[in-house]
């Protein structure tokens, strides 16, 4: 006999009643561990892919959706800017470094980006096998999609118009594969990159090579400095100086076609309209943790008053008081912890099958199978909780007048 | 007879008191004080608390047991004055010394027959030895149903159980309240037969507080209270 067989008896005893609280208490715990597995996880997605870029320059419209469409990959552009215009802002003397972006073009609904070396560059990304873009219409896949398409270096495919799966085909222009990409953990692994020229020749946009006499152009060299008929999705900048910060986003948004976005601004914008449903959503697992708590100490309460015979008939056969109120307690903290390991167990479990099931989920790459250091302070809250549901059942326990509870029958 | 034999101070003094009450006045909150007989009882010694009910005999034996305190007088147990200990003290007396059957078997019910024995070393904090409680099981021919629980077996074996656990720590002094009146002759014959059978082998005290005629052949020794 001890102490652990003695509380497991009695929780035992009254098996509905102990698995309703567990099942409660551990509903309330699930909820928790869900919000905080996605908010945290979609939190550091979302800043390590807007990792490295001050500003994004696109088409007038939606500064939202232009960094969701540019950096996130997951909107639709807002229009396309002028060639020769983006050009002068990234030759501005606050811009470091500027990244041309064209979209239009879809394989499996894995967008296919026309951009420079510098894109891939901005999230450390390494060749896995074969080789970089070099000529019209070669790609590089991002880990993500070479698993999931199962293609190789050499494979070729046609890509479908459009950023959604289903659009019509281009037919009479293949992509090659040249190499595939490292897994980097970011947005990258989803995206097929290319050379802003195949995204034009695919359209039937005569890509024409540049005399000796023009100057080129500084975004994408093969095409003079200055071509007014060119036309990007947008720009990602890097400033030169923190000045940037300031000076530029006026001077892009007084372009009466361009706008400028913030990543940072953005996101912080993205995180309070999704921190209001977090939130709604936590205040359904803090109401079911209540209920469940004080489902627990109903239970305890109650079941106290059917067992002052044993407590009393206990201390008879010379147990202290203190043992008495510590295994009540046991038992409150045992309900609780069985509880909230059971809800982080569950909540683990349905981030894992989103993860396997609903294929947004599994491309953002969240994972059911990371532990954060909030899950061990809801365990620790959880015995918190135990002891508080159970502080007064155990003070009764205490209190016991022996005699009279014997006396009593 | 081993409890005896390595208790040297028993050899000496082979029929010491263990059970005295001298003097003995108890009053409940807001009703007239109860007067107790004074009586010795040495070890190994029986004895028959007899009265009618409202007599005080379940008062009496709470006192005996610690279970009550702030009387007047002196109520000693193995030597111990029971209102010079500590709640701490007495506990550890209840759990080494002093072994309680009620009427109403009080076993634990969420617990079966085995585990309500081995409570008794785990809450009196005694070391449980080896195969004692496999030993009271058999004599108390109780390991037929030592995996059953309390629930599923019959009054007069519950009984039994509630015997088997009282003396389960060898304790020095038996106190029992009422513990036939509830059985029918056959199971009282052999409850209260039982009960002496494992008084005698541990040379401990039996104390039974009851108004049943039937025990009063069986114990010489009768202590009476009046209303």
């Amino acid at each position: 006999m001890n102490l652990g067989i003695l509380v497991w008896s009695y929780l035992k005893a009254r098996p509905l009643n102990t698995a309703l609280n567990i099942v409660l208490l551990s509903l309330g715990i699930a909820v928790m561990v869900v919000l905080l597995l996605f908010s945290r996880q979609l939190e550091e997605k979302i800043q390590s892919n807007a990792r490295g870029i001050d500003l994004v320059v696109g088409a007038k419209g939606s500064p939202l959706q232009l960094i969701l469409c540019t950096i996130f990959h997951i909107d639709f552009p807002t229009g396309n800017i002028n060639l020769a215009e983006a050009e002068k802002i990234a030759k501005h003397r606050l811009v470091k470094r500027a990244i041309p972006m064209a979209l239009g073009d879809s394989y499996q609904a894995y967008r296919i980006i026309g951009t420079n070396y510098n894109y891939p560059s901005l999230y450390n990304a390494e060749l896995k096998s074969g080789q970089w873009f070099q000529n019209d219409l070669e790609v590089v896949l991002g880990a993500n999609v070479a698993s999931l398409t199962k293609f190789a270096v050499g494979d070729k495919f046609e890509s479908a118009h459009g950023l959604s799966a289903g659009g019509h085909a281009h037919e009479e222009h293949q992509f090659t594969v040249v190499g595939i990409l490292n897994n980097t953990g970011s947005v990258l692994d989803n995206l097929i990159l290319t050379s802003v020229e195949s995204v034009w020749k695919v359209h039937d946009l005569p890509v024409e090579a540049i005399t000796d006499s023009t100057l080129k152009s500084m975004l994408v060299p093969s095409v003079a400095a200055g071509d007014s008929t060119k036309e990007l999705t947008s720009l990602l900048l890097q400033y030169r100086s923190p000045m940037g910060a300031i000076q530029l986003p006026r001077y892009v948004n007084q372009q009466s076609k361009l706008q400028a976005a913030s990543p940072a601004f953005e996101t912080a914008r993205l995180f309070t309209i999704l921190g209001t449903g977090v939130e709604a959503l936590m205040v359904l697992a803090y109401v079911l943790i209540v209920i469940s708590a004080l489902s627990i100490f109903i239970a305890l309460y109650n079941s106290l008053k059917e067992r002052r015979f044993d407590l009393a008939v206990m201390r008879t056969m010379g147990a202290t008081r203190i043992k008495l109120v510590f295994t009540i307690l046991t038992e409150g903290v045992s309900l609780t912890l069985l509880g909230s390991l059971a809800g982080v167990a569950l909540g683990h479990g349905v981030v894992w099958v989103m993860a396997q099931v609903i294929e947004e989920v599994e491309k953002t790459g969240i994972t059911g199978l990371i532990v954060y250091r909030e899950e061990w302070i809801i365990l620790a809250g959880s015995l918190l909780l135990g002891m508080l549901c159970a502080l007064l059942p155990a003070w009764q326990a205490y209190r016991t007048d022996i005699s009279k509870v014997l006396a009593g029958n | 007879m081993q409890v005896w034999l390595d208790n040297p101070a028993r050899l000496l003094f082979l029929r010491t008191q263990m059970v005295a009450v001298k003097n003995l006045l108890y009053t409940y909150a807001g009703s007239k004080p109860m007067s107790f007989p004074d009586f010795q009882i040495s070890s190994g010694e029986h004895a028959l608390l007899l009265g009618d009910s409202g007599s005080g005999k379940t008062t009496l034996l709470h006192l005996l047991g610690g279970l009550l305190r702030g009387y007047t007088g002196s109520v000693q147990v193995d030597g111990a004055e029971l209102a010079r200990l500590s709640e701490k003290e007495l506990d550890h007396l209840r759990g080494r010394k002093i072994g309680f059957v009620f009427q109403r078997n009080h076993l634990i019910s969420v617990l079966t027959v085995k585990q309500n024995l081995l409570l008794a070393p785990y809450l009196a904090e005694v070391p449980p030895a080896g195969d004692r409680v496999e030993e009271v099981l058999n004599h108390l021919s109780l390991s037929h149903y030592k995996n059953q629980s309390v629930l599923k077996i019959s009054q007069g074996q519950a009984q039994r159980v509630a015997i088997a656990r009282a003396v389960l720590n060898k304790p020095s002094v038996i106190l029992a309240d009422e513990p036939t009146s509830a059985l029918d002759d056959k199971n009282c014959e052999r409850v209260i037969n039982l009960l002496l059978q494992a008084a005698c082998e541990n040379n401990t005290t039996l104390l039974v507080a009851t108004h049943d005629q039937r025990l009063k052949s069986v114990i010489s020794k009768h202590i009476i209270l009046h209303a």
